[in-house]
């Protein structure tokens, strides 16, 4: 089999005030997937996220993306990792800081050394890949929230990574724009890992699902198979929304795709 | 007017930016903000008792006002900001030692005269030049100007940071403030204060940890230290020129006063 892109073996953490948030979980992702980290809350499952680009490093366990293995000690390895993970962030509003949407997709790749056209090239294209091509010069806060929440996306997506792994990506979005962003991420070929609480976002985007509980992966199947299994679903608190039929809502899929 | 009705999207923290398409609003950056300060430090250099020399600054602003079609209304009105200066300023002539001078019947001391006038004319020179400064450049650019004048990165981080984040945390303000109203508070008198200090304290945290999270995010797409910026070119010598006008004119006033 080839080289995962993200792999991850017996990753364990304690916070310094002795919280322990991870116990050796395993995980592999290869070119193309889409997984959904599903988990209650409090399950470590942002602590698990902050390990994937060597935010957090517990010394315990290794995780490689794309046959790299994070070494928090060698800085530029570490810079490498943060090309080949995309991180989106939750809150919009954490990860744009710079005065307009442009400058704000061009930080990362600046980062990375690309300058001039190149550089104009990659923010275009990056954009265009959110349909917010034409918000380029706008100011981040001017935008609504969906909008935000795109071209945090964009920000990412202008650093060609491996990998992109999303925080939550349908909250606080109305219909039509959590739609959206259901198209743009479908849209992209990209390997993806989507942290979130939103079982149906889950079902429609991503064909495999693990369950992070307690620090470990207790579950790692298709996510259909998942939402499915009731005794799974009540012991680990996963909740469908009300009139919510995963069965239905597969077959509607694969009529669609 | 339909010329106040349009822009082109720069509109982060620019509630003073007024849009225009003059000479002086397309003036680089850099080369206006030391045109601005070179003339703010020729204002300052001048004696007080140079009474004319004021008035003759003053007019050369009102030139570039007028060239930068600002609405004057708009510039004397964001001159408020000046009153405490003004307050002091009119003290000091009643409370300034002797020799004491007669002003339109008003016995006032001589050197509290000067002192009071020094204060307000340059202070009025000043806070107009920065008015008509800020209202031809976007605070943006001034930032960029600042860069390219070598100011320390640092600094120019921090304002930009304060640039984006100070919207951000004044909706959060408001937001506290609506939630608080929403259960019956009514900021009366000091013994509301200990819950408005609460307030401040709890948004002092959200934004003490907001600024972690931006670090997190910053740190994930690779920053080493340094924005990138948009670099300003290097400009020919004649705009220069065009620029250091206003300054150099305030100084061939005050050559040709010091002379007399």
């Amino acid at each position: 089999m080839s080289i995962p892109v993200l792999e991850l073996k017996e990753v364990a953490f304690a916070y310094p005030d002795g919280h322990q948030a991870l116990f050796g979980v395993n995980l592999h992702i290869h070119q193309n997937e889409r997984v959904a980290l599903l988990g209650p809350n409090g399950a470590g499952k942002t602590t698990l996220v902050m390990h994937l680009n060597g935010i957090l490093h517990s010394g315990h366990g290794s995780v490689s993306v794309a046959g790299l293995k994070i070494d928090p000690s060698d800085k530029k390895s570490l810079k490498e990792i943060r090309r080949r993970v995309g991180i989106v962030f939750q809150d919009p509003d954490d990860q744009l800081f710079m005065p307009t949407v442009r400058e704000d997709v061009a930080f990362g790749p600046h980062n990375m050394g690309i300058r001039g056209d190149e550089l104009t090239a990659r923010v275009d294209e990056a954009l265009t890949q959110v349909g917010m091509l034409e918000f380029a010069d706008r100011a981040p806060h001017h935008l609504s929230f969906g909008q935000r929440r795109r071209v945090a996306l964009a920000t990412v997506l202008a650093m060609k990574p491996e990998i992109l792994i999303l925080d939550e990506p349908s909250s606080n979005l109305d219909p039509a724009s959590r739609r959206e962003l259901a198209e743009i991420l479908r849209s992209l070929s990209i390997t993806l890992l989507m942290v979130t609480h939103d079982l149906p976002y889950a079902l429609e985007l991503c064909p495999r699902s693990v369950i992070l509980s307690g620090g470990v992966i207790v579950a790692d199947a298709s996510t259909i198979d998942i939402l499915q299994n009731e005794t799974l679903m009540n012991e680990q608190r996963l909740e469908l929304p009300f009139g919510f039929d995963p069965a239905v809502a597969y077959k509607q899929l694969n009529k669609t795709i | 007017m339909a010329e106040e009705l349009h822009e082109h999207g720069h509109q982060l923290g620019d509630h003073l930016y007024i849009h225009r398409h003059t000479s002086i609003h397309e003036l680089a950056p850099h080369v206006k903000l030391v045109s601005a300060i070179s003339f703010i430090f020729v204002a300052v250099f001048t004696p007080a008792n140079f009474y004319l020399n004021f008035a003759l600054y003053a007019a050369l602003l009102f030139v570039v006002v007028m060239i930068a079609r600002l609405p004057l209304s708009k510039v004397l009105s964001r001159m408020i900001v000046e009153i405490p200066f003004v307050l002091f300023a009119v003290i000091m002539p009643f409370v300034g030692p002797a020799p004491m001078i007669e002003i339109a019947g008003i016995t006032v001391s001589e050197a509290g005269f000067n002192a009071g006038f020094g204060i307000l004319a340059k202070g009025t020179i000043g806070v107009l030049t920065s008015i008509v400064l800020s209202a031809t450049t976007p605070a943006r650019d001034i930032l960029m100007g600042l860069e390219r004048l070598r100011v320390p990165s640092m600094l120019i981080q921090i304002a930009t940071f304060m640039l984006r984040y100070s919207a951000v945390v004044t909706d959060e303000l408001r937001r506290m403030k609506i939630s608080r109203e929403s259960r019956g508070f009514d900021a009366t008198g000091p013994k509301q204060w200990g819950i408005i200090a609460q307030t401040a304290g709890a948004l002092f945290i959200r934004s003490y940890e907001r600024g972690e999270r931006v670090h997190l995010a910053m740190m994930s797409r690779g920053y080493d230290g340094v924005l990138p910026a948009p670099t300003l070119p290097a400009l020919p010598l004649s705009v220069w020129l065009q620029a250091s006008l206003l300054p150099l004119l305030a100084l061939v006033i005050l050559i040709v006063r010091i002379s007399l």
